[in-house]
């Protein structure tokens, strides 16, 4: 690399920070949102404003016009929509589904990398096929499964079905290729069975590829929105993309308390994404092994 | 060894190998069966689906290709060949339409990787921010942007209104508005003209023509004067057009000619600095630095670089983007056609994906969407097929 110029620099910095503006502001306006009246956010010609107009830490009046503390709209979203029993429905099922699906995943990449059966190769190559067919295909069947064993609207339907997953042993099995195999060796010499090496040997190992996987199939039961939409129907059962859609249905214009709800919403996400980021780009670096 | 030993060795080795296969049947049951009952049988029952009337109230019944007629078919009606589903085609080339994102943000991802490539201070701070969409995607980001584009109070339309109109009421703001539009107009008329006149002299140069550079110079004349009077003649009409754009805003997802564009442009901004970045960006790392040397002792400037060894260099993920993407598109738009828009105006946000979620979740036509959801696989597998068969050919593997 070429040591830049200090004009280059700043013209790079510059382009850098209007990007990082472009994709700021929206977020901050929706935090600043959430903290406005609903006054002021419905006022012509105002509103556009990221600081709120009155900013206030309890219930108060000015000019005689009602002001709410600039956190009032957070208590009104959490009651609104029953955000605790939605919070706990998600965690529930993304922390249960994600647990199965990686363990599954791991063990039927343990099989495929490491045994050797009759078929093995061929029984692979149609775990990677199946990864081309789309969800809408397998979506329908599933859910009159779901019927049949009368699931629908329970936790089994939201979790089950996604506890398998051909990209997850694929991602592992790949991984798994990598390892070396002198440990493994020497734990054969003192008696393990292949439980023993799976579990003490070839996890502890692969550390890495197992929060990557984690962290990705989190994500996905956390933001999966047809399936829970469609196989739930009491709002018990709802998970929080799902409680928010029906938020916005009942609330259309109330943006205050909408903004309120979707940023209670976003925090988990944001966490989860302080303290991995490294796994978040990790995994989208192993999904694009196709482009290499 | 005697043929004793060997015996026993033997029957060893095959018992080792049947605990070996019966280890991997233990270990490949629990995914083994997931796959079965929520891969392959669904594979299996949906194409039989597909094959059939079905309301899932009723037991189904089978109708032959009747869904597919119907879906894909088109009939004679007083002379003129009509859809049988026209709504489907319809919704068809919402799906196609809202691809025109995938380039544009592609385009969008690689700049954005190519300064995330660069040794610079704190970038980590920019790719966290740039980021961001992609942590937030999901329902809560597609109701701000639903306020966002919200036609009396989003943020867009109160920033253009706000803009237009201090322009407005501005003389000097505004002539210095006009003069910004007639600079953009002259750059990009100077831009093609420079990339006629680069013909030129490249035809002048084939042929050996005598006077070539004269010739050259009174072109060069000729093209500046012009990008002078094409500057004063559209600069100030581009002015009115966007100044009156900007004091009545369009109403974005409300109305049909705006509001796939609205979500074009959400799609944009979501991915820029997302996957695709990310995966831009491990390519651009992995191009060996002594290309990047050597082109220079060809005496290759960044442009010539970029074209000569980034690009060829990055094109698997180029290639592989381009695909996923289009594979997505496909099934795209569910989520957001129900959270944003419901489909509207008039269907104009309807997509495949989202149809066939209607049809059989909502009218429980379950026939009718498998249907649907062959249509989507197949495309899917002929876009593999050619990944598979072209891969190789139009992408340089070094």
């Amino acid at each position: 690399m070429i040591r830049l110029s200090l004009g280059k620099k700043i013209a790079l910095y510059a382009i850098l920070a209007i990007g990082a503006v472009s994709m700021l502001i929206p977020l901050l306006w929706m935090i600043s949102t959430s903290i406005k009246q609903p006054s002021e956010v419905f006022a012509p010609g105002g509103g556009i404003n990221l600081m709120p107009k009155y900013f206030s830490w309890h219930d108060t009046k000015v000019n005689g016009e009602a002001i709410r503390a600039w956190w009032g709209n957070y208590p009104d979203a959490w009651h609104e929509i029953n955000f605790f029993r939605l919070y706990l429905t998600s965690i529930f099922v993304a922390i249960v589904g994600t647990f199965g699906q990686v363990v599954t995943s791991a063990m039927a990449a343990y099989a495929f990398s490491r045994l050797k059966f009759p078929g093995r190769d061929k029984l692979f190559f149609a775990y990677l096929a199946t990864m081309m067919i789309p969800g809408s295909v397998t979506m329908i069947p599933v859910f009159v499964i779901m019927r049949t064993f009368g699931w629908v609207n329970t936790y089994q339907a939201l979790i089950i079905p996604g506890l398998f997953s051909a990209y997850g042993t694929f991602m592992l099995r790949q991984f798994f290729m990598g390892l070396p195999t002198e440990l493994e060796d020497a734990a054969k010499i003192d008696g393990s069975g292949h439980i023993g090496i799976w579990a003490r040997v070839i996890l502890p190992l692969s550390k890495p590829a197992i929060a990557t996987l984690t962290t990705f199939t989190f994500m996905g039961f956390w933001g999966s929105y047809m399936w829970p939409l469609v196989t739930t129907i009491t709002a018990e059962m709802r998970t929080l993309p799902i409680g928010l859609r029906e938020f916005v249905g009942q609330h259309s214009t109330n943006y205050t308390q909408l903004m309120a709800g979707s940023v209670i919403a976003l925090i988990p996400v944001l966490l989860l994404f302080v303290f991995n980021q490294r796994y978040f780009v990790e995994g989208i670096k192993l999904s694009g092994m196709g482009g290499k | 060894m005697s043929r004793h030993k060997r015996q026993a060795k033997i029957t060893r080795d095959m018992s080792s190998r049947r605990r070996e296969t019966l280890a991997a049947l233990g270990f490949l049951a629990p995914n083994f069966l997931g796959f079965l009952l929520f891969t392959s049988v669904p594979v299996v029952v949906s194409l039989a689906m597909a094959f059939c009337h079905w309301n899932i109230f009723r037991p189904p019944s089978w109708v032959g290709l009747d869904n597919f007629t119907n879906l894909l078919g088109f009939h004679r009606e007083s002379g003129r060949l009509i859809a049988n589903d026209p709504f489907f085609w319809q919704y068809v080339y919402n799906t196609v339409f809202l691809m025109i994102g995938i380039p544009v943000g592609m385009a969008g991802s690689l700049i954005v990787a190519l300064l995330m490539n660069q040794k610079l201070k704190g970038i980590a701070v920019f790719r966290t921010i740039y980021f961001l969409p992609t942590v937030c995607s999901g329902v809560a980001l597609l109701i701000l942007w639903k306020y966002l584009f919200n036609a009396d109070i989003g943020l867009i339309n109160k920033s253009l209104r706000l803009a237009g109109e201090t322009i407005y009421s501005n003389k000097l703001l505004a002539v210095g508005f006009t003069i910004l539009c007639a600079v953009v107009i002259g750059a990009i008329v100077t831009a093609v003209i420079a990339m006629l006149l680069s013909l030129v002299r490249w035809i002048l140069d084939k042929f050996n023509i005598e006077g070539a550079d004269a010739l050259l110079k009174v072109l060069m004349v000729i093209a500046g004067a012009a990008i002078f009077v094409l500057m004063g003649a559209y600069g100030r009409s581009l002015y009115g057009t966007l100044n009156a754009f900007m004091m009545t805003p369009p109403k974005w997802l409300d109305t049909v000619q705006w509001a796939k564009p609205s979500l074009i442009i959400m799609g944009v901004w979501g991915g820029l600095g997302g996957f695709n970045m990310i995966l831009y960006l491990a390519a651009l790392q992995g191009v060996p630095s002594s290309y990047y040397e050597a082109a220079e002792i060809d005496g290759a400037g960044p442009w010539g670089k970029f074209w000569s060894v980034t690009w060829p260099m990055i094109s698997p993920t180029t290639f592989f983007v381009l695909i996923m993407s289009v594979i997505g598109g496909f099934q795209g738009g569910f989520m957001t056609a129900d959270v944003m828009t419901g489909g509207g105006p008039a269907g104009s946000t309807t997509t495949v994906e989202y149809y066939l979620y209607q049809t059989a979740f909502q009218k429980f036509n379950m026939g009718y969407a498998s249907a649907i959801a062959w249509f989507l696989f197949a495309v899917i597998l002929i876009l593999t097929l050619i990944t598979w068969k072209l891969g190789g050919r139009v992408v340089t593997y070094d």
